[in-house]
């Protein structure tokens, strides 16, 4: 069920991926590079010490000089703790600047996400997006703390081991060299192998994670449908599917460290054969020791790549989300998306402050009435990621909702009501066309002007975690208090708010108490008014609610409309009745406005939406 | 007519009257695990896996047996075999450098075998756990998940799966490899001297404090971290499924802000476990070393004195230094462990948890039906229902719902109708009494014989990542494409699934898959029609349709559920005219029962919600 993203083959150099980090390690790049120095000076140390132990091994013991031990002892003892030290110095520089790396990236994919359009959202699945957050950073963490220096540290201390041996013998040490060569190709085949491998594991632990979630928040259909064995052998197909992934990632990996392991040996061998016969031998101690020395590093190698390889792709994974366009502060999302209209554009976009104290552009005064309230000129939308040659959800929508008008808008399921009402908000940007508000096209000012000014109820009342006054809060200014909560309580018959157990500090949504599907509706309600808002957008507000409750509600929200320019999708006669006018969506056009009344005689579609009742009307309409 | 409703008092129950404590383990992410939960459950994953642990191990054992050979044959190669070679003997050097060559191969492919095979047997290791939870979460009742949210249930199944995984794909090897060099390379030291080689054992003791002291500090942070990585992705899943409201309330500048203070503690508690991890590396450094020098001290003055051989203190010395260079590893073995011990301890404390509503040990069959519809009876005997922490929301009550009849619930938002349909579709169970589905109880069926029997339709209509048909299936995985397509047109949502750009096989999530909330419910309903239950729970289920999809429902109903027994809970009283009888409940009572004839004539509260009603369609 769930999609895995093909990879994307466009150059796709290891290097070039990790240092798109560089933004990110720039800060730490201190601490890092002197932890790394750290390391090489610590593995030196390390190289030094057999050197040391041979020296005294050969010299002082041999010679039965006890000075000479105690010298080398002592040297030795030096050396270990300064060894010891300088381990530790490494980790101490780089623990707190690593976590802050992976915190920082996060916070930044967090930040982001926030900010993508809607739609980008409507097509990744959280869990996809979820798993490069989580997963995927911690690798790039352990990648910057331990892999990264070490390829440096272990090239160094390869470099300096084999520089020893080819001092102390030229021949021997070319000889050692030789395999080498073998390993390099070795590794720059599988290392390619192995990002295509570890890049789709990385995508299945996403869509794993998908699952996941899918099997939480459709919890009640599965269990209403006792289906929760089929969703658990999706799961398990799936899982399967990722063991499959790791297991040839797996492979991959025994092989390259099959080749490394064995290459080195065959090096030693081929060195004990040639220092024997030429009779080198002799002295020779020293050599064999750094040889060994360099048998760690040497491993080390191919998990190294691998692991670079695997944060490579993760990185990737990373920066395909932080390299989608956010939405931009301002202006049409597409060049030449708003006509040449310009009576807004002439005048210059409004002062944010102005419109943050929530006084009227400039000019209102002097607007011509057409031009005042919500307006949507030739309107037409169709979804970005559409495909091709299919119709647009909105053909040409022309409608003008009057300042201080309430307009309803009726239409068949699935007529793009609900698309409509999210172009106000710019959570959707339209395709041609504009919005203005009081003339002012939506798209010259900011999105956080425009969304202080237009206030939103959406059909699927979703409450966050927090309390019940901070959901409703979320809707009004700073600084708005307990008189403008209970007013809006009060309009959206959300009283029950101060019977639950902590009042209005009762913490609700995901992690709180669970409401029923009225009480979240009501309290979506008062949140999209508590902020008087100028426009008000509300998208079926009162579906789940009772019919006492609907009509108390309608009776206070006719008071609040009063004041607001109001667009109320409705798809009941009692809802369109707190509008002053009605709008049918038909075909992606605005077939007809008028009151409830006038559209119920003059207009077949509409009334069969409102009435229904009517089988032979409802035929003859079609 | 609103005057009467406004001079009511609405006084809803919330759904859920339970407290929320501060100390609740719910809000800490705490649930109590049993004492030695976290060991069972590592026991239990690593059990069926004994013999192929065995055998890696076992390569593991003859890899290292390989690696650690090559030191020994240079020493002979040093003190005999070159020598030998000297006086024109060769057969000892080729021999050992046949020996050498032999072993370097030996260990290549050893070092393969065995990595392919702990991969195999750590990817099982995950595979099982992977499904144990997901299995156990499925299993679980909707009142844990209501409180438990999906993010934790994500962090338990991603990044705590993980943290085992890191120690069985890399600390186990750890594990394995450092106790063997260290036997291995100690049992070669005292072989060679004994004395040495026990100054070497001596040393470990030290060594096991630290170990010790770590252990205990680190087991602290990664609790810490398990916990705090759990809270950031609570967060991030809340804010990407509500991402409409967050973008039109402006919420993107506090949403950072409260991240932040999430991300920094995770920050906080990752640097520690980095921090302790470093203290250990410093102080198992200075024991090694330390040992090493004050080893070769005591070997050189024994030497001086003759009681040791030169060449005995160059090869130990040799070895000295492999015998400390594992204690790195063991250093990355511990921290494996304790970050996977935290997590699996959050794990264990999940798969502790025991569904409030348990499949019965002992399932019956439904008996069979009795007339040739479809519907069956329902009792409800003398059922009553609370919140296990008080809260009564259903007072005791009885109710008999004869087969094929279709009965409508109203009253106020939280008068306890929803409840009534989650008994009835066993989402909980009563606290007292019984549910009866022709007279069977609830408890006594199996999941697949009781949703044979009930399918509730809930006003949330979630879809699964997948196509359009297959979340129709949903209700029948076995159902023919035809019989999808049958049940889509008889609930009137053909037309729009036709239109789609894939038609039923259009991905909800790809190109043009955007399904509106109307049409969300149809394509639910269309699910439960094809699931084909005896009992049809109705919750709010027709909320977003416009009328003429409601009159398309109610259509279905009245042909295709023809038969069927069906509750319907609805704020539009226009389901309530194609019902036999009406329940009017409040404050968890039924208060009204009747045919809606009945009621309407009187002057109950249905008459005047009727009223209300109908006043309302103007």
């Amino acid at each position: 069920m769930p999609t895995t993203r093909a990879t994307p083959t466009d150059d796709r150099s290891t290097v070039r991926s990790l240092l798109r980090l560089w933004p990110y390690v720039r800060p730490v790049r201190a601490r890092l590079f002197t932890a790394a120095f750290v390391a090489i000076l610590a593995s030196c140390t390390g190289l030094v010490i057999p050197l040391v132990l041979k020296w005294l091994v050969d010299g002082p013991v041999a010679d039965r000089d006890p000075a000479g031990v105690w010298l080398g002892a002592l040297y030795l003892l030096l050396l270990g703790l300064a060894e010891a030290l300088l381990f530790g110095l490494r980790r101490w520089l780089v623990a707190r600047p690593l976590a802050g790396v992976e915190a920082s990236m996060r916070a930044d994919l967090y930040r982001h996400l926030q900010r993508l359009p809607v739609a980008f959202h409507d097509r990744w699945p959280s869990g996809q997006l979820l798993s490069r957050g989580t997963t995927d950073l911690m690798l790039l963490r352990m990648f910057l703390a331990f892999p990264l220096t070490f390829l440096l540290v272990n090239g160094v201390t390869i470099l300096v081991g084999v520089i020893i041996m080819l001092a102390q013998d030229l021949m021997l040490g070319l000889v050692i060299l030789g395999p080498a060569v073998p390993v390099v190709v070795t590794c720059v085949i599988f290392e390619k192998r192995y990002a295509e491998v570890a890049r789709r594991a990385q995508d299945q632990v996403g869509d794993l994670t998908t699952v996941v979630e899918e099997g939480v928040l459709g919890i009640r259909i599965i269990k209403g449908f006792g289906r929760h064995r089929s969703q658990a052998q999706a799961f398990r197909e799936l899982s399967r599917t990722l063991r499959g992934t790791e297991l040839h990632k797996a492979r991959l990996l025994a092989t390259i460290l099959g080749v490394i392991v064995t290459l080195p040996e065959v090096a030693i061998e081929r060195l004990c054969w040639a220092a024997g016969a030429t009779g080198r031998c002799r002295g020779r101690g020293g050599f064999l020791s750094t040889a060994l020395a360099l048998r760690w590093p040497v491993d080390s190698i191919g998990f190294l790549l691998a692991m670079s390889q695997e944060a490579a792709t993760a990185t990737e994974r990373y920066f395909e989300v932080l390299d989608a366009a956010a939405e931009g502060e301002r202006g049409p999302a597409l060049p030449g998306a708003s006509p040449t209209l310009g009576f807004a554009r002439a005048g210059g976009p409004p002062s944010p402050t102005r419109a943050v104290l929530g006084v009227p552009p400039l000019g209102e005064a002097r607007l011509p009435a057409a031009q005042r309230g919500l307006r949507f000129d030739a309107v037409a939308f169709r979804y970005p990621d559409a495909p091709l040659g299919s119709p647009p959800v909105l053909e040409r929508i022309d409608l003008h909702i009057r300042p201080g008008e309430s307009m309803a808008l009726v239409g068949a399921t699935g007529s793009g009501k609900t698309t409509l009402t999210a172009l106000v908000p710019r959570l959707h940007e339209v395709t041609s066309g504009r919005i203005t508000l009081d003339g002012v096209d939506i798209t010259a000012m900011s999105r956080q002007e425009l969304r202080s000014r237009v206030a939103v109820a959406f059909e699927e009342p979703t409450l966050f975690s927090a309390s019940v006054g901070e959901n409703v809060l979320m809707g009004a200014a700073d600084g708005a208090g307990a008189a403008e909560l209970d007013r809006a309580l009060a309009v959206a018959q959300a009283e029950f708010a101060h019977t639950l157990p902590q009042g209005t500090d009762t913490q609700v949504g995901e992690q709180g108490l669970s409401l029923s599907g009225g009480q979240r509706q009501r309290l979506a309600l008062a949140r999209a008014v508590v902020g008087r808002p100028e426009f008000l957008v509300l998208d079926d507000p009162l579906s789940a609610l009772d019919v006492h409750t609907e009509a108390a509600v309608e009776a206070a929200l006719r008071d609040v409309l009063a004041a607001t320019t109001a667009l109320i999708v409705a798809h009941r006669p009692s809802t369109v009745l707190l509008a002053d006018r009605v709008a049918l969506l038909s075909g992606g056009r605005i077939a007809a406005v008028g009151t409830h009344h006038e559209l119920l005689r003059t207009n077949a579609e509409y009334a069969h939406l409102m009435s229904g009742a009517d089988q032979t009307h409802q035929e003859a309409a079609r | 007519m609103t005057a009467s409703a406004t001079s009511t008092p609405v006084a809803d129950e919330p759904e859920d009257s339970r407290p929320h404590k501060a100390d609740d383990p719910f809000d800490k992410d705490v649930l109590p695990t049993p004492p030695g939960a976290t060991a069972a459950l590592l026991r239990s994953l690593l059990a069926p896996m004994k013999a192929r642990v065995a055998l890696t191990t076992l390569l593991l054992l003859l890899q290292q047996a390989a690696v650690q050979a090559g030191p020994l044959l240079v020493a002979y190669a040093i003190d005999t075999a070159v020598p030998a070679f000297r006086d024109h003997d060769h057969g000892p050097l080729i021999a050992v450098a046949a020996g050498y060559l032999l072993c370097a191969l030996a260990s290549g492919g050893l070092q393969y075998a065995f990595v392919a095979a702990s991969a195999r047997v750590s990817q099982d290791v995950l595979l099982d756990l992977r499904g144990r939870i997901f299995r156990h979460a499925q299993a679980l009742s909707i009142d844990f998940h209501e409180r438990y949210t999906s993010g934790r249930l994500i962090s338990r199944s991603t990044t705590d799966v993980e943290s085992l995984r890191e120690l069985l794909e890399e600390g186990l090897q750890e594990l394995v490899m450092v106790i063997l060099s260290c036997v291995y390379v100690a049992a070669i030291l005292l072989w060679l001297d004994l004395g040495l080689g026990a100054v070497a054992v001596a040393s470990f003791v030290p060594l096991w404090g630290l170990v010790r002291l770590y252990q205990r500090r680190a087991r602290r942070v990664y609790r810490q971290r398990s916990t705090a990585i759990a809270a950031v992705i609570v967060k991030f899943v809340e804010t990407m499924n509500g991402i409409r409201p967050v973008r039109a309330f402006r919420r993107e500048a506090a949403n950072d802000a409260e991240f932040r203070v999430l991300n920094r503690r995770h920050e906080r508690t990752n640097g520690d476990a980095l921090l302790e991890m470093a203290r250990y590396v410093v102080g198992s450094r200075i024991v090694g070393n330390t040992a090493v020098a004050l080893i070769v001290l005591w070997g050189a003055h024994r030497v001086a004195d003759g009681t040791l051989a030169l060449g005995v203190l160059a090869a130990s010395v040799l070895y000295l230094r492999r015998m400390y260079d594992p204690i790195d590893r063991f250093g990355m073995f511990l921290n494996s462990y304790q970050s996977a011990a935290a997590s699996l301890e959050k794990i264990a404390g999940l798969l502790a948890q025991t569904p409030s509503v348990p499949e019965p040990s002992a399932p019956r069959q439904l008996p069979a039906l009795a007339s040739e519809h479809p519907g069956r009876e329902v009792v409800f005997d003398g059922v009553r229902f609370a919140y296990r922490t008080g809260g009564e929301v259903l007072p005791r009550f009885d109710l008999t719902i004869p087969a094929g009849q279709t009965i409508a619930v109203v009253g106020t938002t939280g008068a306890g109708k929803s409840t009534l349909a989650k008994l009835l579709a066993r989402f909980y169970d009563p606290s007292d009494g019984r549910v009866l589905l022709d007279g069977v109880d609830l408890r006594d069926l199996a999941v697949p014989e009781l949703r044979r029997g009930v399918v509730m339709v809930t006003q949330e209509a979630f879809l699964f990542s997948g196509t359009v048909a297959e979340n129709i299936a949903i209700g029948r995985p076995d159902a023919s494409h035809e019989e999808i397509e049958r049940a889509a047109k008889a609930i009137g949502a053909h037309d729009f699934i036709s239109a789609l750009p894939e038609g039923y096989d259009t991905d909800v999530r790809k190109r043009g898959g955007r399904i509106s909330a109307g049409q969300r419910q149809l394509v639910a309903f269309a699910r439960a029609l094809l699931a084909d239950p005896a009992v049809l729970i109705l919750d709010e289920a027709t909320s977003s349709l416009d009328i003429p999809g409601e009159r398309a429902v109610q259509r279905a109903m009245a042909t295709v559920l023809k038969g069927r027994t069906a509750v319907v809970i609805a704020h539009r009283l226009s389901t309530v005219e194609i019902a036999d009888r009406v329940l009017v409940m409040e404050h968890g009572r039924i208060v009204e029962d009747g045919s809606p004839a009945e009621l309407v004539a009187g002057t109950g509260r249905f008459a005047g919600l009727h009223r209300a009603w109908r006043d309302s369609l103007a």
